[in-house]
């Protein structure tokens, strides 16, 4: 019986033989299980694309297809409670361009068990607070600057920092560390920070003052807002703002299954592999949420075009389309004098491979019934004739 | 104390702005000021603006003192009279015009039974909320506002009597309906504006109920015996203008029978309906490309004629023709001049429009819709009494529209129709629909307004009721005589070889890149090329420097203009604005060259 399917196994996915390993009812007779087992061949084959199946640009129409019902159809939950996430087509935009900085940067942090089990969602608050992020400006009343020696005083609030369990010394910790060059002086309530260089100016001053304000004192840079939400029997915690690299970092933090929305993110920390995963979650979350219906297959085509360079790149004319080898594919895009121009100063060569140049020269283009050819090639007769 | 604005300049301060404002409003209505002032007092920010200036947007209201309108029974027993008008009811302060700022500081009541003392003024009707359009709706406060919006929209481009003297009129692109009725279902502003001189629609009967499905998506179904007898019939104008234009050197177009030999001559067959001058003569059945105005130019260029000055004639042929899918029956010729002294010719053509499928009918009501099928009298449905609809109206265009006024109107129209009467559908002030019910019922037939029809093919009787009464119909302006458009092969254009666009140029109906999208999703490669071979060029390329070659039929050799004869050329095939596009690379000085290889 073994015989039978490992007969097959170079034929089928290992997942579609386990299945069927594992599913198979006792005592199946062998005409029977080859019987099976040509049924799912014939299946498998059915499922797989043909040679010459334009994916690419079935994939387009069938995401842009419902994209255009997406557009008028955007919900905005405005007054709730949850934070504010960009939903729709402006987040599928953001996600195939492929963008540093997101509209709404957002985390979710699964932690471990002790913490993620907790009966009151009031401990976790606790260390929610932890993570969020706490800027100087945050704890802090007034910033001065003595024009007499251009000194600068913060002055603190007590009780603020008493609630986000800050002491003075960690305070000056945080500033000495992120501040250098200068002197700074604990007066109690305030501290006063004086320039260690001699030719300080006023604008010099007015700089590290605005500087000053945005210094981490506690928590994760980045993090600006934190909610703790029950989610499925567990606790997470739902941040606005991202820092991946330095939230996995923290301890009570379960780094398997914390996640960030920002894609470049988890490319820089995670790999390329993950930010591919995680690009097939985004859009297919949106997508989801819009109530429609788009096969996974093609986001994943999407995703991976966007991620087989090693690097991740958004489909814009500064990323994949640049990638496009043909001078008249690139052209018919966006920008196209910059594409001409260029292709001329190197004397770039256009083989006409794809579908845009052989529409524009009026070609078939190398696709369904236009991609089979002659491989055979007639012997040449001989004597005067060509 | 408080700023006065004149017309928004700052004119002084008043120590007293409530005497001030109310000063000036007593003297406006005495007369002693112009009536076309408004004044407003803005308390709030201490200003009084007095306001004269032109373009802003006024409506009368009735003066209310200690909260009794000074609009009396006798004003009224005056007006019906005719002793008294409008004017004098503005001029002795009883109704005065505010503007949308002074309204601000007014308190107006909709009803009489509502004034309270401290009321300024009261509404003269609630009609005049509506435009003149809008109130020309029957029974318009059963409706849903868009689709009154709609409804008065339809009735701007509705096809009627424009103007008693239109047959010496020369107007561009006007219709005008045959045989146009007054409405049976009318409201006050029809008898004020004097509707009946110059209506635009027919009393017809419309059932309720699908024929075949040929009513679906706002389609109508027309009685073919109805069109017969002049429903829907409408003339179309238009004028063919010609001018003898004077040139520089005292050269002059000429109206004339173009000679055979000037430039541009058609054929014969063209001109055959010219008379002696030039001109086509009345009544002539006139179709696409036939001489309306004959008519030739100066040569365009001086230098031309010297070059060939042998012939006696270089002339231009620049007559007015009949352009593409135009016909009809030359209706009025006039000849004039224009302001500058050149001979003017207009030639109105005229073209009977029948209703056919495809053109834009509506009802008052935003019901618009297109006729989707034309049938027999003898197919059409019919009621007990062997009454036969005009016009079959889907049911399913009603529930989701929420247009009560025009199911209202339905019965308010069957009840003026069998009782010889006009039916009052002012909005707000309508007879009521209980009223007409009962009429209805008592005129023998059921007050709601249905009957028992019978399907006209078979014979039987339909299972529903159905829902049958009298209403006005017009023909919008939207006919398929002037939209039909096909193509197979016709104009290209000059620059890039491709289809010429839009139905004025005979063009093509482009087939975008989105449908190319799905030749490609669809794999039909071979297909694709073929539909893009409407600028198809073959062309000789060297093959050495790979640049477009010269051939040389005549002669029978190609040579390219770069490597001279010795070399290779072949025939390749592109289209043409590929070639274009390589062209204007050269022009940019970039050098695209060709590459061939053996196709198989």
């Amino acid at each position: 019986m073994a015989d039978i399917i490992s007969e097959y196994e170079d034929r089928l996915t290992s997942k579609i033989v386990d299945e069927i390993r594992n599913n198979l009812p006792k005592g199946v007779s062998d005409t029977k299980l080859k019987k099976i087992m040509e049924a799912v061949y014939g299946e498998y084959k059915t499922a797989k694309v043909h040679p010459g199946e334009s994916v690419g640009l079935i994939s387009a129409e069938s995401i842009g297809e419902p994209g255009t019902q997406m557009t008028l159809n955007t919900f905005h939950f405005a007054g709730v409670a949850e934070m504010n996430v960009t939903l729709g087509l402006p987040r599928i935009i953001e996600i195939l361009d492929g963008r540093k900085a997101l509209e709404n940067p957002m985390m979710e942090i699964y932690l471990k068990k002790p913490h993620a089990t907790g009966k009151k969602i009031e401990e976790l608050r606790q260390l929610a607070l932890q993570i969020k992020e706490t800027k100087l400006k945050d704890i802090s009343t007034e910033f001065t600057i003595s024009i007499a020696d251009f000194t600068i005083e913060v002055k603190f609030d007590r009780e603020k920092m008493k609630e986000l369990e800050l002491t003075m010394g960690k305070v000056l910790d945080a500033i000495t560390k992120q501040l250098k060059g200068y002197n700074i002086r604990d007066n109690k309530d305030s501290l006063t920070l004086k320039s260690r260089s001699k030719e300080e100016t006023f604008n010099d001053a007015y700089k590290t003052k605005e500087k000053i304000k945005e210094i981490n004192v506690k928590g994760v840079k980045g993090i600006s807002q934190v909610l703790p939400v029950k989610r499925e029997e567990e606790f997470i915690i739902i941040t606005a703002g991202s820092n991946l690299a330095d939230v996995l970092q923290l301890e009570e933090v379960d780094a398997y299954r914390t996640t960030t929305n920002n894609i470049f993110e988890i490319e820089q920390v995670l790999g390329i592999e993950a930010a591919r995963q995680a690009i097939i979650n985004e859009i297919f979350k949106v997508i989801e949420s819009q109530g429609l219906n788009v096969d996974v297959r093609h986001i994943m085509l999407v995703a991976d075009t966007m991620c087989v360079s090693g690097t991740l790149k958004g489909i814009t004319r500064y990323g994949v389309v640049s990638e496009k080898s043909s001078v008249l594919a690139r052209a018919s895009f966006e920008t196209p004098i910059k594409h001409i121009i260029n292709a001329a100063l190197v004397g770039e060569v256009d083989n006409l491979n794809s579908v845009i140049e052989n529409v524009m020269v009026n070609q078939p283009v190398p696709i369904g019934t236009g991609l089979p050819s002659l491989t055979v090639k007639a012997p040449e007769k001989k004597g005067k004739e060509k | 104390m408080a700023e006065v604005y004149l017309n928004s300049k700052f004119a002084g301060t008043v120590d007293n702005p409530i005497e001030f404002v109310q000063n000036i409003r007593e003297e406006r209505r005495k007369g002693s000021v112009s009536e076309n002032l408004n004044v407003t007092y803005k308390d709030k920010i201490g200003q009084v603006h007095i306001e004269s200036s032109k373009g802003r947007a006024r409506r009368p209201l009735i003066i209310v003192k200690d909260g009794v309108p000074l609009l009396t029974e006798r004003h009224i027993k005056q007006l019906e009279k005719n002793e008294i008008s409008w004017t004098d009811l503005v001029r002795q302060g009883i109704i005065e015009y505010l503007d949308a700022a002074e309204e601000e500081n007014a308190l107006v009541a909709f009803f009489e039974n509502e004034l309270t003392p401290e009321h300024t003024h009261l509404e003269i009707t609630p009609l005049a909320m509506l435009g003149y359009c809008t109130s020309l709706v029957p029974y318009g406060n059963f409706n849903q506002s868009t689709r009154l919006n709609a409804g008065s929209k339809n009735q701007k481009q509705a096809l009627g009597f424009y103007a008693s003297n239109f047959a010496v009129r020369m107007d561009m692109d006007v219709n005008l309906l045959h045989h146009p009725e007054k409405p049976i279902v009318n409201t006050i502003i029809h008898d004020i504006s004097d509707y009946d001189k110059h209506p635009a629609g027919q009393n017809i009967i419309v059932a309720i109920m699908s024929y075949k499905g040929y009513n679906m998506e706002d389609a109508i179904i027309l009685n073919r015996g109805s069109i017969e007898r002049g429903l829907g019939r409408s003339t179309y104008y238009r004028p063919s203008i010609a001018e003898e234009l004077r040139y520089a050197g005292g050269l002059i177009d000429q109206v004339c029978v173009p000679d055979k030999d000037v430039k541009g001559y058609k054929t014969e067959k063209d001109y055959r309906f010219l008379e002696d001058d030039g001109i086509i003569y009345p009544e002539a059945k006139v179709k696409e490309g036939d001489v309306v105005i004959g008519k030739t130019s100066p040569p365009r260029f001086l230098s031309s004629m010297e070059e060939y000055s042998l012939a006696s004639s270089t002339r231009r042929e620049s007559s007015i023709n009949l352009k593409h899918g135009e016909e009809g029956v030359i209706d009025f010729v006039l000849l004039t001049e224009n302001e500058e002294g050149n001979k003017l010719i207009q030639v109105r053509i005229r073209d009977e429009r029948v209703p056919e499928i495809g053109d834009k009918f509506t009802s008052r009501h935003g019901q618009k819709g297109i006729v989707g099928l034309i049938v027999n009298q003898s197919d059409m449905p019919f009621s007990a009494a062997g009454i036969v609809p005009d016009l079959i109206f889907s049911p399913h265009g009603v529930p989701s529209r929420m247009t009560i006024s025009h199911l209202i109107e339905m019965v308010a129209g069957k009840v003026g129709a069998l009782a010889g009467r006009y039916v009052n559908g002012t909005t707000f002030d309508a007879e009521p629909e209980e009223r007409l019910r009962k009429e209805l019922l008592s005129l023998g037939f059921r007050e709601n307004g249905v009957e028992t029809m019978y399907n006209g093919q078979t014979g039987e009787q339909y299972q529903a009721k159905i829902f049958i009464g009298n209403m006005y119909y017009l023909k919008l302006k939207h006919m398929v005589a002037n939209k039909i458009h096909s193509r197979a092969r016709g104009p290209i254009q000059l620059l890039t070889r491709q289809p010429t666009e839009g139905r004025a140029k005979e063009g093509g109906l482009r087939l975008g890149e989105m449908e190319k999208d799905t030749f490609v999703a669809h794999g039909a490669s071979l297909l694709l090329k073929e539909r893009f071979d409407s600028d198809r060029t073959v062309v000789p390329v060297c093959e050495s420097c790979g640049i477009i070659a010269i051939k040389d039929n005549y002669k029978n050799r190609s040579y390219c203009p770069i490597c001279g004869e010795n070399t290779e050329v072949n025939d390749i095939e592109i289209s043409y604005a590929f070639k274009l596009m390589l062209d204007e690379f050269k022009s940019l000085g970039i050098y695209p060259k060709l590459q061939l290889e053996s196709k198989y």
